[in-house]
């Protein structure tokens, strides 16, 4: 708005710091408001009752891999894509085959994906 | 239509010429800025919640929390304090830095985008020239502080859970990206002051016509999705993962994601009201000079939530409706279905453009 003259930089710098103030004070109120015991038992992961086996943070399940592997890809399209649906409008047929021949290279890159089994869960 | 940026300026012309130095001016209004933000987060969040549990209840012929106040008025702010007394635990063999990084992260993300949305004329924080593109940006943030949650917690549900919330929302983002992308080629800008003054005339549901409406769909679809809500809630599938990534949180930090989970519905859903259904902008019909003046008399922030409202309400009926799907069900209909779709409406609306079929 021209009617405001704080830059948009410190209102997102506000808006960030509001939420930290928003996690930080909870936290303080429940800090000083809730009740603390420890135990054994307490402290151990909830895993339906069963001692846990093994370590947790670890490495499993490619499939996830290769979804993120697309995503990046795709997402990456998505930022190039942007600023040609801004000047779309003015730009007409032209920017209509412009994009043409970029879809095509992209959607060539999803039938290979999809062709090789990428796509498929396992 | 009235202009809430005449107070705003009223209040900074106040201010300066008070004989207040610039910065000090400036921080005092950050800083209101800062509370306001404060309170229209909690009292969205806590009406959110009322608002999906009587939805819920009335979809299976129940009444909903009705004890604690008037019909169950009080009952959220009863939760409220009942989480914020229970103790926090931070359980042996957690990333305890990670552990309590993550809420920071959810909580700050959903904030920040709420900030960007324009609740009437004026009536808006941060307006980047490139608000639209800033509000997704800021939405993929928050993926980070759900699987930071789940790895840090030291437990294979949670990190089962993590893995499938990151997943699923990065998926989606990309037919979420496209569906708003084909708003931002009929429009032609990302300003979402601009996006929202474009539709004076008509609303972009009405004006891009089938893509469009193609484009409402796959939104609607993909913001569902983005929420981990209704038929997508794998992340949080209690039957099994007891409650996904957030199930070694406690008291309050598990408030965070709640809270963070019903602000991110209202977001998805103002953002749908923003490009779809013209924001705050009220109904108008071209020619009908009559009926615009009867509909400008309704208030626009009336018009905003309304919409958001609206959606909100659709996205829960989804939940009460559909029965979960599995995750390979989910990620071969993102990947199979809705991305092809969206990116060839994509195409269709630039056709459309192009030839000025428009309206």
């Amino acid at each position: 708005m021209e009617l405001c003259n704080i830059s948009n930089g410190a209102l997102s710098i506000t808006a960030v710091v509001t939420g930290l103030a928003l996690v930080f004070a909870a936290l303080l109120i429940a800090r000083l408001i809730s009740p603390r015991s420890y135990s054994v038992k307490k402290s151990e992961a909830y895993e339906c009752g069963i001692p846990t086996r093994g370590a947790s943070m670890i490495q499993f399940k490619a499939g996830y891999y290769i979804f993120a592997i697309l995503f990046l890809l795709f997402d990456v399209e998505v930022v190039f894509l942007y600023p040609w649906s801004v000047v779309m409008k003015s730009m007409g047929p032209t920017g209509l085959l412009c994009i043409g021949i970029f879809m095509f290279v992209l959607i060539m890159g999803l039938a290979y994906a999809w062709r090789k089994g990428a796509l498929k869960w396992e | 239509m009235f202009n809430f940026g005449q107070w705003t300026s009223a209040f900074n012309n106040w201010l300066l010429g008070s004989g207040m130095a610039d910065w000090l001016a400036i921080l005092i209004e950050c800083v209101i800025i800062g509370v306001l933000i404060l309170l229209t987060y909690t009292v969205l969040a806590l009406f959110y919640i009322l608002y999906e549990r009587k939805l819920c209840a009335w979809f299976q012929c129940r009444l909903g929390p009705m004890r604690v106040g008037k019909w169950g008025l009080l009952q959220v702010f009863a939760d409220m304090f009942k989480i914020l007394i229970k103790e926090l635990i931070c359980l042996k063999g957690t990333d305890r830095f990670l552990f309590k990084l993550a809420p920071y992260i959810v909580i700050t993300s959903s904030v920040t985008m709420l900030a960007c949305l324009p609740w009437g004329n004026g009536l808006q924080i941060i307006d980047w020239n490139i608000g639209i593109f800033f509000v997704l940006a800021v939405s993929s943030v928050g993926v980070l502080g759900i699987l930071l949650a789940g790895w840090a917690s030291n437990n294979k549900y949670t990190l089962i859970g993590a893995m499938r919330s990151g997943a699923q929302m990065i998926s989606y983002e990309v037919s979420l990206g496209l569906a708003i992308m084909t708003i931002v080629v009929l429009a032609g800008t990302m300003d979402i002051n601009a996006l929202v003054w474009a539709q004076e005339d008509a609303w972009f549901l009405f004006k891009g016509h089938i893509p469009a409406i193609i484009a409402f769909i796959i939104y609607v679809i993909a913001a569902t999705a983005e929420t981990n809500r209704g038929p997508f809630d794998l992340p949080e599938a209690e039957h099994e993962l007891t409650a996904g990534y957030h199930t070694e949180y406690s008291g309050i930090h598990f408030g965070f994601f709640y809270l963070a989970e019903y602000l991110n519905l209202f977001i998805v859903s103002g953002i749908a009201s923003l490009m779809f259904l013209g924001g705050w902008m009220p109904l108008h019909i071209p020619g009908w000079d009559g009926f615009n003046a009867v509909m400008n008399y309704i208030p626009g922030i009336v018009w905003f939530l309304a919409k958001a409202f609206f959606i909100s309400f659709v996205i829960i009926w989804f939940k009460w409706t559909f029965p979960r799907v599995r995750i390979d069900q989910l990620l071969s209909f993102e990947w199979k279905y809705m991305m092809p779709f969206a990116l060839a409406n994509l195409m269709l609306m630039a056709v459309v453009v192009a030839l000025g079929w428009h309206f």
